[in-house]
């Protein structure tokens, strides 16, 4: 038997490791990755709360952020294609006219 | 006995997370993401939670991962030496963040050991099957998934219009 | 009823402005010209309507009262838009509307040919509807809409060659010393609120001899703010400096408002307050010496002129002296009287200038006319006539009404009164014919290459048609017997004042305060009408009069060198004919400090004061911008970091 604080330390490290992943690479592509460890992160959460509480929303829930996440994965890198377009590269430091 | 299962499982969830943000070349980033999401879903699968663990493989490690290596492949992207060349302006700010982070994810892990928690529920055997999961969604959840459908729709549109060449 | 039809009179020139002013460049300058004049005549034959309609009001009421609607109303303070119709605003009325169709007529050929014809004539038909307002009011804030309209209206056409310094700077003038005037006035109606609770004059005027001490301090300031007022509109002592310089617009502006209309509204105004004024002699006083003062003054000044229009600028202003004496002595009826010949003496001499001015293509130096009477002979005869009335010479109009306020100065004033009064009538007979001798008599020093033309009918006609008023309007008020002065028949139950009972009210009110009454009873004495006395100065002005035209004919016709021998080295001479410097004594007391006052504000104040603290939080935002800009780098990974340490400061604070 896992107890569940078990779960959430992992929840919890696999979070910070996708925001220290968004914040330091610059690779585009690897920023998108390190936002679906985060969502994933989320979702360990989600389920241990779950069976520990012995419901099925938080389930549903995971599902909802797998749909989210299968969305906004489809748009965002057809925009990191469209940015591509514009300008060969995907490093974010490139890209920097968001301030007007 | 889980917990045998437990710790190699999540030691290379965490290892594979980490080598997805340390790798230089996006493949290799999106080989360990896809790692980690079949580690996850062995996870998933620990708390018997059987159809978000399939969900897990066939959406994550199959659909999404697949459009990631394709973008990857059709933009032709390589790892650069520039990769980890630190900023040159945000180097404070960074630092400070890394520091930062740490700390909170030491005071989460804090707070998490701290609490005293109540024995779990006890489970039904039909916990995270298919069929209930579904008697779920189809009731309680019919709206939230009916819009879900429709996000996913406005999403292949979006997609679609942002990725082609030229409006007109 | 016809008196229903009031309000339709002040009605039609405004809408004949709104027409012309919006619409005008589009309708071309024969319609402009129509719909305006059309306007002006439509309001009088509605005034003659109107005054049908009064006359057919049973006996014993003497005004009728049209309300509009509330203009505005806070706490007791209650305005209603509402006309007042009385023998005195119909008098007003009707020559304010029929003088200002003869000139609306007669710009239309004046002006011809001007790049900005419509422009002229919506403000000619709005300064009709603002003068309306000031005549036909039924309060003091109406009579003040009027005054700032009239005010405004003349400030636009003196205005009117804006692209001309000088015609800027006049308006630019009058409209500042108008407001000096304006300002008096409009403390004088808020002081009149504060003692009376009301401003419609038939509820102040029946309150003022219960209310008001006979001479008392309020009535003399209220009434020495009124007159204030009126010496700003009406260019006199010491506010007159703006109306010569006023001849800087077009001749008709001229006629009309400098000379036939607008002027007169002070006149006007204290003849309106006559209950109040009647109740300060003090005041009364000071309006007579003022006005006999301006008259004596300005005549002076006119006979040093050569600018054709500043000449007869000056006349007005000494015969708007005559009338302000005629009121300082509570001769109202003289005054109106005056008033009334004066519009159509003195229009007529206006539009007649104005005709020379024409025909000589713009000349206004007397100094390069003469000798043009056989060019311009109807101009000539018409002019002849009014200089014939204004001089004073029998039985022309000019010489009736003048002669009554003379005669009502010696004897309900008194002899220093009359002797300013008669000086200033013989100046008044010698510059004038000075005027006419340099401009139509004598050698031609008209420039050759100038064709001199008589002007063409609709300018003439007017003419002719103000030199025959100005021939017969002395009908108006024959002297002599009474009961045959009309209009001091019909005027008598606005100007009618019952001195004994008002003596009596105010008596009652003195030892209500616990003060002894002065002894009045001398003001009590009925005075009697001397025929014979009457006849005497009728006879003594004539004679006045004529030696002022034979000296002006021995002047500028028999010896035309005598002027510049006699002036020649005369300091006194350089000094009138410099208007004693009073111009420059006011720009250097007044005007210049100001400025440089206002430089000074605007420099260390405005500049360095004011602008220095909104840059300085400017510069000061400004500086902390520049380093805040740093935050909003523009990078995507930034702004995710900033989410993050929100989201971890949303932690330590929760936790």
């Amino acid at each position: 038997m896992v107890p569940l604080s078990h779960y959430l330390l992992l929840s919890a490290a696999l979070f910070m490791i996708g925001v220290v992943g968004v914040l330091v690479r610059r690779n585009a592509i690897v920023v998108f990755m390190s936002i679906e460890i985060m969502l994933n992160a989320v979702n360990i959460s989600l389920i241990a709360f779950d069976k520990y509480l012995n419901q099925h929303d938080g389930q549903v829930f995971s599902f909802m952020v797998m749909c989210v996440a299968a969305a906004e994965v489809s748009v965002g890198l057809a925009i990191i294609i469209s940015m591509f377009r514009n300008k060969p590269t995907v490093n974010l430091d490139e890209f920097n006219i968001m301030k007007w | 006995m889980e917990l045998l299962t437990f710790y190699p499982l999540a030691g290379f969830s965490i290892l594979l997370a980490l080598g997805v943000v340390i790798n230089k070349s996006p493949i290799g980033s999106a080989l360990c993401l896809i790692g980690m999401m079949l580690g996850l879903a062995g996870i998933f699968a620990m708390q018997q939670a059987h159809f978000i663990a399939i969900l897990q493989v066939v959406i994550y490690a199959g659909a999404i991962m697949v459009l990631f290596m394709f973008v990857i492949m059709l933009l032709n992207l390589k790892g650069t030496g520039a990769e980890w060349r630190s900023r040159e302006r945000n180097t404070l700010l960074t630092v400070l963040t890394a520091f930062l982070a740490l700390g909170v994810l030491y005071k989460i892990v804090d707070i998490i050991l701290e609490i005293d928690l109540d024995s779990p529920a006890k489970v039904a055997d039909t916990f995270g099957t298919a069929a209930v999961i579904g008697e779920t969604l189809f009731t309680d959840f019919v709206l939230p998934f009916e819009v879900a459908s429709i996000l996913l729709l406005a999403a292949m549109v979006g997609a679609v219009v942002l990725a082609k060449t030229k409006l007109d | 009823m016809l008196l229903n039809l009031t309000f339709l009179i002040p009605l039609f020139p405004l809408v004949g402005s709104i027409i012309n002013g919006f619409f005008g460049l589009k309708l071309g300058e024969k319609k402009v010209g129509l719909i305006a004049s059309a306007a002006v005549l439509l309001s009088f034959l509605t005034t003659i309507l109107v005054f049908i309609g009064f006359l057919m009001l049973p006996e014993g009421e003497h005004a009728f009262k049209q309300t509009l609607f509330t203009w505005m109303v806070a706490g007791d303070f209650h305005v209603n838009f509402a006309f007042q119709i009385d023998n005195l605003s119909l008098v007003m009325m009707s020559f304010v509307t029929g003088v200002g169709f003869l000139i609306h007529v007669y710009s239309t050929g004046y002006m011809h040919g001007e790049y900005s014809f419509y422009r002229f004539f919506a403000y000619l038909n709005l300064f009709m509807f603002a003068m309306l307002l000031l005549v036909m009011g039924s309060n003091f804030l109406i009579m003040f809409i009027g005054w700032e309209g009239v005010g405004c209206c003349s400030y636009f056409l003196i205005g009117y060659y804006f692209e001309k310094k000088s015609a800027c700077d006049a308006g630019t003038k009058a409209f500042v010393v108008n407001r000096v005037g304006d300002f008096a006035f409009l403390l004088a109606v808020m002081y009149i609120f504060s003692i009376f609770g009301t401003i419609e004059y038939s509820e102040v005027f029946h309150a003022a001899p219960e209310k008001l001490i006979f001479g008392g301090e309020v009535v003399t300031i209220i009434t020495l703010l009124l007159f204030v007022g009126a010496t700003g509109k009406s260019a006199q002592i010491p506010l007159y400096t703006w109306l010569p310089d006023a001849m800087e617009g077009p001749t008709p502006v001229s006629a009309l408002i400098h000379a036939a209309t607008m002027v007169t509204a002070g006149v006007f105004m204290v003849v309106r307050c006559n209950p109040l004024f009647n109740l300060a002699p003090d005041t009364m006083l000071v309006v007579a010496f003022v006005g006999a003062g301006t008259a004596l003054f300005a005549a002076t000044i006119g006979m040093t002129q050569f600018d054709i229009k500043r000449v007869l600028a000056y006349s007005t202003v000494s015969q708007i002296g005559y009338m302000f004496l005629a009121c300082g002595v509570g001769a109202y009826t003289a005054a109106i009287f005056h008033m009334v010949t004066h519009a159509f003496f003195k229009a007529c001499l206006f539009l007649g200038s104005g005709s020379v001015i024409h025909g000589l293509e713009g000349e206004q130096d007397m100094r390069k006319m003469g000798n043009i009477k056989g060019d311009q002979p109807i101009t000539y005869m018409t002019f002849l006539i009014s200089t014939l009335a204004i001089a004073g010479i029998p039985p022309l109009s000019g010489f009736f009404s003048k002669d009554e306020v003379l005669y009502h100065a010696l004897t309900d004033g008194n002899i220093i009164l009359w002797g300013m009064g008669i000086s200033a009538a013989l100046l008044t007979a010698f510059y004038m014919f000075r005027l006419v001798f340099m401009t139509f008599h004598g050698e031609s020093r008209v420039d050759p290459s100038v064709h001199v033309h008589e002007s063409p009918k609709v300018m003439t006609m007017p003419l002719v048609i103000l030199a025959g008023l100005a021939t017969v309007g002395g009908l108006l008020g024959i002297p002599l017997f009474h009961g045959w002065h009309l209009l001091h028949n019909w005027l008598e139950p606005v100007i009618h004042f019952d001195l004994a009972s008002a003596l009596h009210h105010s008596e009652h009110l003195l030892h209500e305060a616990g003060r002894h009454a002065p002894v009045w009873t001398h003001l009590l004495v009925e005075k009697e009408h001397n025929v014979w006395l009457e006849i005497f100065l009728m006879l003594f002005s004539s004679v006045v009069a004529i030696t002022g035209i034979a000296l002006a004919y021995i002047f500028y016709v028999k010896r035309p060198d005598l002027p510049d021998k006699l002036t020649e080295g005369q300091w006194g001479y350089d000094i009138v004919k410099n208007k004693y410097l009073v111009d420059e004594l006011y720009d250097d007391t007044i005007v210049k400090p100001t400025v440089e006052g206002s430089k000074l504000l605007w420099k260390q104040c405005d500049a360095r004061g004011i602008d220095g603290v909104v840059n300085g939080v400017a510069r000061i935002i400004g500086w902390f911008s520049d380093r805040g800009k740093a935050f909003q780098s523009g990078f995507v990974r930034n702004y995710a970091l900033f989410i993050v340490v929100g989201f971890i400061a949303l932690l330590l604070i929760a936790i």
